[in-house]
């Protein structure tokens, strides 16, 4: 079930890095050399020990920092088109209502906003938001909070969907809700989403594979793809299928923290 | 979209006024402001004080209503002096922020000066400003001096105290420079600029006084810091602390008028204007 990394497939590549590292003015080294070929319409999950890198990743993918080195080819970047990222906090706009923090794409993109505000309810109706459209975000709970932000990257209808553990700091139930929500719309959509968590469970249960990164810095130590009949539900995430590939990626990521220790413990 | 779950209900107007607080923060001051009267009348009464040392209460509110033509008018001066230089404070102040913000280099080269104008006293410079300005122009300077680097240095506070990750999102939907400013970071700076505008509307009353003081000192002017002067230099006590009494009461409207603006622009969405939930 674990593969080594860069398996081939016949679908487009929409996200490659080869060779990719990232060091950081202060010196540290956090990520690389990276190699991974993510395709069109694939859900991958990036999953690692907390500072392993995943984060660094995923902003490089975004173009939010530039390589130190190594080639990063982003298809929907070089196209022009738009690439949705949600944070780990909702990172909204706290003076703005939550049908202004989600027009904001369309408004940067100097969109009018009699043209924007149809596109803009149709995303909030999406995420189940179109009754809290003039709410302040202080008066949303951390699940709606999400929903607003996952609208906002929604909006300009991105190729890619970036998300740097989302859901880490909901709680269980408000996750296993968002985290169903975000497979309905992924399976309506079809959007390449690349979803950085550390948690076993939430990658296993949300990807089509994932990807298990070494710690700092980080590289791909295995992949593991996760085959189950779609669309995916709460049968599966108590089935023993699921417990397997549970076990297996927990082992993988328990082989690459060893492995990382151990190199660390050897250069010490 | 379908198969979406409905979302539970939030009760968006769930903030409670926290009402039976209210009161407390009116009628505390006002305690203290009575009871503060009476141990002053006391202390005048018991100890037979004569006024020319220390006018009672009763004096010095009997002196604001008898002069009240003489005082009103100065307070007037005043008031415009250190409205021109809050004005200027906050105009020159934002504007000069917005320019190192845009500019690193900027910054630098005028930042220390800024500074030097900070920490030199206002009674220092107001007799060099008295020589080289028309008077007027002089006061009002004092008190743009003594105002404007609370919202200078709040300001560039708040457009460097951006989200790193708000900011990330804009970059990532290549906002402009200008639209990073609009819709990002003056927003955000907003509470801090309120916060510097509060200090400054106190501080161009200070620097308008100051500088009146020392116009007076060289034989001119009618607003209320004249007024103190001239009470001092005849030994008009009760006058004195009248006009005192009247900057001390400007000096508190003028911040509750700020407040006032600040809650206004800030009461939907900032913690400081939001009222606890109980």
């Amino acid at each position: 079930m674990v593969e080594p990394a860069l398996s081939s497939n016949d679908a487009p590549t929409a996200v490659r890095l080869r060779g990719v590292t990232k060091v950081y003015d202060n010196g540290t080294v956090a990520l690389g050399p990276l190699d991974l070929d993510i395709r069109k319409g694939e859900f991958v999950s990036l999953l690692g020990s907390s500072g392993c890198g995943k984060s660094t990743a995923l902003r490089l993918i975004a173009g939010l920092i530039a390589p130190s080195a190594g080639t990063l080819d982003v298809a929907a970047r070089s196209s022009g088109h738009a690439i949705g990222f949600v944070f780990q906090e909702p990172t909204l706009m706290p003076w703005s209502t939550i049908r202004e923090n989600v027009r904001l794409p369309l408004k940067l993109a100097h969109m009018p906003d009699a043209q924007s505000t149809a596109r803009v309810d149709e995303v909030l109706a999406q995420v189940g938001l179109a009754d809290f459209a003039g709410a302040y975000p202080r008066e949303l709970s951390g699940g709606m909070k999400m929903r607003a932000s996952l609208a906002r990257a929604l909006v300009t209808e991105p190729d890619i969907l970036l998300m740097d553990e989302p859901f880490a700091a909901l709680d269980e139930i408000t996750r296993f809700r968002l985290n169903n929500d975000l497979l309905a719309l992924w399976r309506e959509l079809g959007k390449t989403v690349i979803f950085v968590t550390h948690s076993v469970f939430e990658s296993v249960y949300l990807s089509q594979r994932v990807v298990v990164m070494t710690s700092r810095p980080g590289r791909v130590s295995a992949e593991c793809h996760i085959e189950s009949s779609e669309p995916r539900d709460d049968a599966f995430r108590t089935s023993m299928a699921y417990a397997g590939y549970c076990r297996d990626v927990s082992q993988a990521l328990m082989t690459a923290s060893d492995a990382a220790f151990n190199e660390t413990k050897a250069r010490a | 979209m379908k198969g979406l779950e409905p979302l539970p209900t939030v009760d968006r107007g769930s903030v409670v006024p926290g009402s039976d607080m209210q009161w407390q923060r009116v009628v505390w001051p006002v305690v203290v402001f009575v009871a503060g009267i009476v141990l002053w009348d006391l202390v005048v009464r018991i100890g037979e004080i004569p006024p020319y040392l220390l006018p009672g209460p009763v004096l010095v509110f009997q002196t604001l209503i008898a002069d009240w033509s003489v005082l009103s008018e100065s307070l007037g001066v005043t008031l415009l002096t250190a409205l021109e230089g809050f004005i200027a404070a906050a105009i020159g102040g934002i504007a000069l922020a917005l320019l190192f913000n845009q500019s690193k280099w900027l910054e630098y080269s005028l930042l220390p000066y800024a500074i030097v104008l900070q920490v030199t006293p206002v009674i220092a410079i107001a007799p060099l400003m008295l020589i080289y300005l028309p008077q007027q122009t002089a006061v009002v300077v004092c008190a743009w001096i003594v105002a404007f680097f609370p919202v200078l240095a709040n300001t560039t506070l708040g457009l460097n105290s951006v989200d790193r990750n708000l900011a990330g999102l804009f970059q990532l939907y290549r906002a402009s420079r200008w639209q990073v400013l609009r819709y990002l970071q003056l927003p955000a700076a907003l509470p801090f600029i309120l916060g510097g505008l509060r200090i400054a509307g106190g501080l161009s009353l200070i620097g308008a006084v100051a500088a009146e003081i020392a116009a007076g000192a060289a034989g001119a002017g009618s607003g209320l810091a004249y007024r103190i002067s001239e009470s001092s230099y005849r030994l008009n006590i009760p006058r004195m602390f009248a006009a005192l009494l009247l900057l001390s009461v400007a000096g508190i409207v003028i911040y509750m008028l700020l407040a006032l603006v600040s809650h206004g622009l800030l009461r939907r969405w900032h913690e400081s204007a939001l009222r606890k939930e109980k």
